[in-house]
């Protein structure tokens, strides 16, 4: 199954002109993500992670080097057709959940599918309901993003992130503004997801949350400095059952 | 683009911001208000002007003989002797635009009663010449069509006519006053008119049926002049075009021919209130303007700032797929949904305003569709110019710094 190439980055470079001086972000980034991978990428802040993202993201395009998503040559679109392509095939996750004030669950997880004029009203309400359920979130789904807590925040985020069934999840620190025990929690879901077939890249950098991952990637100064597998991915569930229960 | 989901994006972000949203409305709603209720007062006061204007005889039409050569000499007009009755009788009978009409023969002479005597012109004429020339009898009676039939000598006289003649005050009504040595019965007073714009006596006349001055002062078949009133004022060029072709079909004066008569209009009358009615227009224009413009800068300055506020938002949704004209058109939809409304609502305090000054200061006012139509229109063109400028800079924005900014 996961032999589907979902992300081809070949040779990346992206430079930055600061006044006089270019500044390089990434230098030369080569690797390739398959289709149900769990990939976790990692650097200090200033190694090109944030750079890394926008541009697996289609936010940004690389100076030089090409990036396949999904088979598709992102460096030569357009803006307009970056948006697109954003809305068919990727899932943010942010670390500041971004979601709409004073809207419900339900319509924020609704809002990608409004950029998307060939799903009905109707067909639009269903797949949100469905992906608030996969994040657990079914008795929620009116609530207005103000009266959640920032775990059910993200998880609402993450329903977002899935409601257009992406190629690819890009989390950006996503459990970066949660507690330990809510940060587990979200691991677990992204785990679940995983497990489901999912492809996810996790950008963090804290290197504790790669041995959730089935994938570890770490940048420094705009290259990879390693890149290994995780064949013994650790439980973030059994983490979670042996924290101690918050008493206060 | 999907104009309806864009539509539900804009709501919602209104209905999230309700008092940001009222606020902002309420410059336009002011704006339109203001204007229709501007522009109610001036078309009120527009209206009774003219109707004051008209008062004075604006649409009065005089018809006098042209003066012609006659073996090479030029000859005096009132000498003419080419208006007949039968013309008088053809405009009375056939014109659509004039609504009275009157044949006109004066006589000027020395009135005289018992001691006293003045010198005054005595007008021959029907009993429309009041209607025309706006006079009204004061005390007594006018006369009759059957007074005209049978030559009748009676009369009214003016205020300067009655107070020179009976300077004790007493009552003019029937008493017998002589011009040319033919007594004529006063059957009653005019009411003071004061003196016209070119400084004539206005109350220095005697009126009498004109057959009577035809007959048994001037023993003439001809007439001076005809008056005639048309409908309205603005018809008046109408009515003149009509009678100078009745005149010229009774006259058999053939094409290319000149009239053997002159027809005049209170032009004078009708310039001044055009004049005024245009000052007035372009004066409310002014202020309907300004009022739009400062509701139009609060759309904008509330948008731009509504713009930064939600930068964190914009830079989401094209995260996650919006396209920058999505953006911008939701911008846009935002600021025409509040211009219309805020319009809507205006209009419509507008429409109210206008009656409680009706009411409350009993002013004329007069609410016309046009200025309801034209000011909705214009305050959804204002939050489509004013909402351009902050739905273009939301654009434009950068997600990926707009989706970081604090």
């Amino acid at each position: 199954m996961a032999t589907k190439e979902i992300i081809r980055l070949e040779n990346i470079r992206r430079n930055f002109i600061v006044g006089n001086e270019t500044v390089h972000a990434l230098r030369g980034v080569t690797f390739t993500i398959n289709a149900g991978e769990f990939v976790t990428i990692m650097g200090t802040s200033g190694s090109g992670k944030s750079t890394l993202l926008n541009i697996l993201g289609c936010l940004d395009t690389p100076t030089s080097g090409e990036y396949y998503l999904d088979g598709i040559p992102v460096k030569s679109m357009g803006k307009n057709d970056r948006s697109t392509l954003r809305n068919r095939k990727i899932g943010f996750v942010f670390q500041s959940y971004n979601l709409l004030p004073k809207t419900t669950a339900l319509e924020n997880v609704e809002l990608p599918l409004m950029y998307n004029s060939s799903i009905s009203a109707k067909m639009r309400h269903e797949l949100a309901s469905k992906a608030l359920d996969a994040v657990g979130l079914s008795d929620r789904k009116n609530h207005k993003s103000n009266q959640m807590s920032g775990g059910q925040q993200q998880r609402v985020a993450i329903a977002r992130a899935l409601v257009n069934d992406p190629v690819i999840i890009l989390a950006d620190e996503a459990t970066g503004n949660l507690d330990t025990r809510t940060s587990f929690e979200i691991l677990v879901l992204f785990q679940e997801l995983h497990a489901r077939g999912r492809t996810i890249v996790f950008v963090t950098h804290n290197p504790e949350l790669s041995s959730y991952s089935s994938r570890n990637i770490v940048l420094r100064d705009g290259k990879v400095i390693s890149d290994t597998s995780n064949k013994k991915q650790a439980s973030a569930l059994e983490m979670l059952q042996k924290l101690p229960v918050e008493t206060d | 683009m999907n104009l309806t989901n864009l539509t539900k994006i804009a709501l919602k972000a209104l209905y999230n911001n309700k008092m940001r949203c009222f606020l902002t409305m309420l410059g336009i709603i002011i704006g339109v208000a203001s204007v229709i209720t501007m522009l109610a007062i001036g078309q009120g006061s527009k209206r009774s002007i003219r109707e004051q204007i008209s008062e004075m005889g604006s649409n009065m039409i005089m018809i006098h003989p042209g003066n012609m050569e006659r073996g090479g000499v030029r000859q005096e007009a009132s000498s003419m002797q080419t208006l007949k009755l039968t013309d008088y009788k053809a405009i009375d009978e056939k014109t659509e635009y004039v609504s009275a009409c009157s044949p006109s023969v004066n006589s000027s002479g020395q009135f005289i009663y018992g001691a006293n005597n003045y010198p005054s012109t005595i007008y021959g004429i029907t009993e429309d010449y009041l209607d025309i020339r706006k006079l009204s009898v004061e005390e007594g009676n006018m006369f009759t069509p059957q007074d005209v039939l049978t030559s009748a000598k009676v009369c009214l006289v003016g205020k300067t006519v009655a107070d020179n003649l009976f300077p004790n005050g007493e009552s003019p009504i029937g008493k017998v006053i002589r011009f040319n040595k033919i007594p004529f019965k006063i059957i009653g007073t005019l009411t003071p008119k004061g003196y016209n714009s070119m400084g004539m006596d206005q109350d220095d006349m005697v009126l009498a049926p004109y057959t009577t001055v035809q007959k048994r002062i001037l023993a003439i078949t001809y007439l001076q002049g005809i008056y005639c009133s048309a409908l309205s004022e603005e018809l008046t060029p109408q009515a003149t075009e009509e009678i100078g072709r009745i005149l010229r079909k009774n006259h058999k004066i053939k094409e290319g021919e000149d009239d053997d008569f002159e027809i005049r209009s209170q032009e004078e009358l009708s310039s001044m209130l055009s004049s005024t009615t245009d000052m007035m227009t372009v004066l409310l224009a002014c202020i309907a303007g300004i009022s739009l413009l400062v509701g139009g800068i609060g759309i904008m300055n509330i948008m731009y700032v509504s713009v930064t506020e939600r930068t964190r938002e914009i830079g989401l949704r094209m995260s996650i797929g919006a396209r920058g004209i999505d953006i911008l058109a939701q911008f846009l939809i935002e600021a025409v949904l509040i211009s219309v409304t805020g319009g809507i609502i205006g209009v419509l305090l507008g429409v109210g305003a206008s009656a409680v000054v009706n009411v409350v200061f009993n002013w004329p006012v007069y609410v016309q569709a046009y200025s309801v139509v034209l000011s909705f229109f214009v305050c959804t063109i204002t939050g489509i110019f004013f909402g351009w400028y902050p739905a273009r800079k939301a654009a434009n924005l950068d997600p990926i710094e707009a989706i970081r900014y604090e």
